[in-house]
């Protein structure tokens, strides 16, 4: 297999506060090859977007990653000086947020906005990243960027200002792209158009795609590997067909049952009782054990590893076959 | 109609002055500017049912919501709640009484809450407010009952909002809601704010709700499928206006109106059934200047010149010159 573009391994990331450390995210492990979109979905406080800002070392203290590693096309970066992970991000890895107002400053033009970005990262004149910046904006499908380019933030609407912002992630052609719920502030019509949008640059640029969204559409839609993370963990990872249509992990189960669907006609959404719980109260074993349905003794105890089942990497017991635990790592 | 519609919206309308301020029409010209929130929109819902309006964000359906429970004054039109007109100057002592029976519930439960109030207290308001029990004992009595029907313990109400996830605080203002005797209940996005396995748990409980104490619903949603799954009868909102208007299956198996079609194939799809999308174009126009005619023509693809010129009235459920004059077959729909 070909080297992957982002590869993380047994990634921890820490919060320390006053009442003890927060184990945000507890050795998590992934990879993303290049053009490949991976979804990571979950629901608040699954650990979700602190994944993304860890990869792209965006972890403000008390936040910290204790351990693991993040490496990016073959470089170990999550132990980079501040200076040269700041090269690295905006020149190989860009970012989409979910609110494309906050992402962008209100008080400059997008073509300053654009230039200084495409100015930082490449060794264009003024002149000629101005033309580039008239491109990306055209690639992005904003209707007459030579004319729109000098318009400032607020006089975009919201998808067009999404746009604006994928353009900005996509100025120094980076390897990958990390998107934090890139749609979830768009009506549904515009959503469409940005998710098409987001797929098309990634199988034309070869770019890699981290999406993370809790939205299980909008990855059925546009990824092609999903990993489902719960309390931190990774529940389950495989490819989106078959995450979607033939879950493993109860979790994964019932929050495919919790989503009404256009198609099926059931009475009641499957309803998985209680809450995610809170990082200062993950219960031992599996954090998932107090609401799964199939809990046994050992799901109390025991931390259930990552095992490899047909395609998916599931960490749940009920999938383990061998009585000896064996260290699945794919 | 056989049987006598509970809630009759007729012809609402909501103008609102989004003018700039006097000094700066004076000093740098410009005329006043209206924004037609809400047009011209009639439906009713029957007891017991539960009526969803749907439209993106901009479409009008939270002023409609806002002006059915009274928030709002209309700028015409009118809201006849079981056969009580809401803005008629004489019914006045039986409006208050229908108050009572209006309840409402907003998007956002951590802003919908008192955070300095205790919860049962936040849930005896109505009770408190409308003098419906005197005896403190029995207030607490009912408050207690009704956090259980709603899935909390009794003794949650010895708690402040922030000690409850966002779910539980959904149950809390659906509890509120209730505590009045309600029976009719307008949900503003109710699950929007919510995670799918959470939004589940309220939607099963709305529904439950809706069976044991037989309650109407005006549900207002962004989500398509959500609405599919709660309400029997569906309005598309589009720009103030209500475009089509049909029951919920038929909405989806057979959507008529070019937009509903749009909005229907934009939805991404949970269940992979590798069903091309037809490509969205354009976003919803600035309200300020709505394009002439049918609002829908710049982004529809059966526009013609009448399209451009002549607001489509809604007739046999949708508001389509394209339609009814038969340029586009109702079958058609991919």
């Amino acid at each position: 297999m070909t080297q992957p573009v982002l590869s993380v391994r047994d990634l921890r990331v820490e919060f320390v506060t006053r009442r003890g450390i927060l184990k945000a995210i507890d050795g998590i492990s992934f990879d993303i090859g290049k053009g490949e979109v991976l979804g990571v979905v979950g629901e608040s406080g699954a650990g979700k977007s602190v994944t993304g800002s860890a990869v792209v070392g965006l972890i403000d203290p008390p936040g910290r990653i204790a351990g693991g590693e993040i490496w990016l096309s073959g470089m170990r970066i999550d132990n980079l000086p501040p200076e040269e992970m700041r090269r690295v991000r905006g020149k190989r890895i860009g970012m989409i947020f979910q609110d494309p107002l906050t992402s962008l400053n209100p008080l400059y033009r997008v073509s300053e906005q654009l230039i200084e970005t495409i100015r930082t990262h490449t060794n264009l004149s003024a002149s000629g990243a101005r033309k580039r910046a008239i491109d990306l904006l055209a690639e992005v499908g904003i209707p007459a960027p030579e004319r729109r380019i000098d318009s400032y933030p607020h006089e975009f609407s919201g998808g067009m200002r999404q746009r604006v912002v994928i353009a900005l992630a996509l100025c120094a052609e980076p390897e990958l792209i990390i998107a934090d719920e890139p749609t979830t502030a768009l009506d549904v019509s515009v959503q469409a158009q940005i998710i098409s949008l987001l797929k098309r640059l990634g199988r034309e640029h070869g770019t890699a795609i981290m999406l993370v969204t809790h939205d299980m559409g909008v990855i059925a839609e546009t990824a092609d590997r999903v990993a489902v993370m719960y309390a931190g963990r990774i529940a389950e990872i495989g490819p989106v067909r078959d995450v979607v249509q033939n879950p493993l992990h109860p979790y994964a189960k019932g929050l495919m049952g919790a989503i009404p669907s256009l198609e099926s006609d059931a009475n009641r959404l499957v309803q998985i009782p209680g809450s995610m719980p809170r990082l200062s109260a993950i219960p031992p074993g599996c954090p998932f054990n107090p609401r799964c349905p199939y809990v046994f003794d050992r799901c109390r105890v025991e931390r259930p590893e990552p095992i490899q089942h047909s395609e998916h990497r599931v960490a749940c017991h009920l999938y383990d076959q061998s009585p000896v635990r064996s260290e699945a790592v794919a | 109609m056989t049987e006598r519609s509970y809630v009759e919206v007729k012809d609402l309308r909501r103008v609102f002055d989004v003018s700039k301020p006097w000094l700066n029409r004076v000093l740098e010209g410009g005329e006043k500017q209206y924004l037609k929130a809400v047009d011209g929109v009639s439906f009713s819902i029957a007891k017991g049912e539960t009526f969803a309006l749907v439209g993106e964000s901009g479409s009008g359906k939270s002023t409609v919501a806002r002006m059915v429970v009274g928030l709002l004054p209309p700028s015409g039109g009118e809201v006849v709640i079981d056969g009580v007109s809401m803005s008629s100057k004489a019914a006045l002592a039986e409006r208050q009484r229908l108050r009572r029976r209006i309840q409402m519930i907003f998007q956002d439960p951590y802003a919908s809450l008192n955070p300095r109030w205790q919860v049962d207290r936040i849930v005896a308001e109505p009770i408190r407010a409308f003098r419906l029990i005197e005896s403190e004992k029995e207030i607490v009595a009912r408050v207690g009952e009704l956090l259980s029907l709603v899935g909390l313990h009794p003794a949650d109400g010895g708690k402040y909002p922030h000690e409850f996830s966002g779910g539980q605080r959904q149950r809390i203002a659906i509890a509120r809601a209730l505590a009045s005797n309600a029976e009719f209940i307008v949900c503003d996005e109710p699950t929007s704010a919510l995670d799918v396995s959470v939004q589940a748990q309220i939607l099963n409980l709305m529904r439950d709700l809706q069976d044991r104490l037989g309650l109407t619903y005006l549900f207002i949603s962004h989500n398509l499928a959500v609405v599919r799954h709660m309400a029997s009868r569906i309005g598309v909102m589009y720009l103030g206006r209500i475009v089509e208007i049909s029951n919920g299956r038929e909405l989806f198996a057979q959507p008529k109106h070019p937009y509903t079609r749009m909005l229907l194939d934009a939805v991404p799809d949970v269940g992979m059934t590798g069903r091309q999308r037809i490509p969205v174009s354009g976003e919803i126009p600035n309200p300020i200047n709505p394009p002439s005619g049918c609002t829908f023509n710049p982004r529809c693809p059966f526009a013609n010149e009448r399209c451009r010129a002549e607001i489509p009235p809604l007739l046999g459920g949708v508001a389509c010159h394209a339609i009814h004059e038969g340029r586009l077959s109702v079958d058609a729909a991919a």
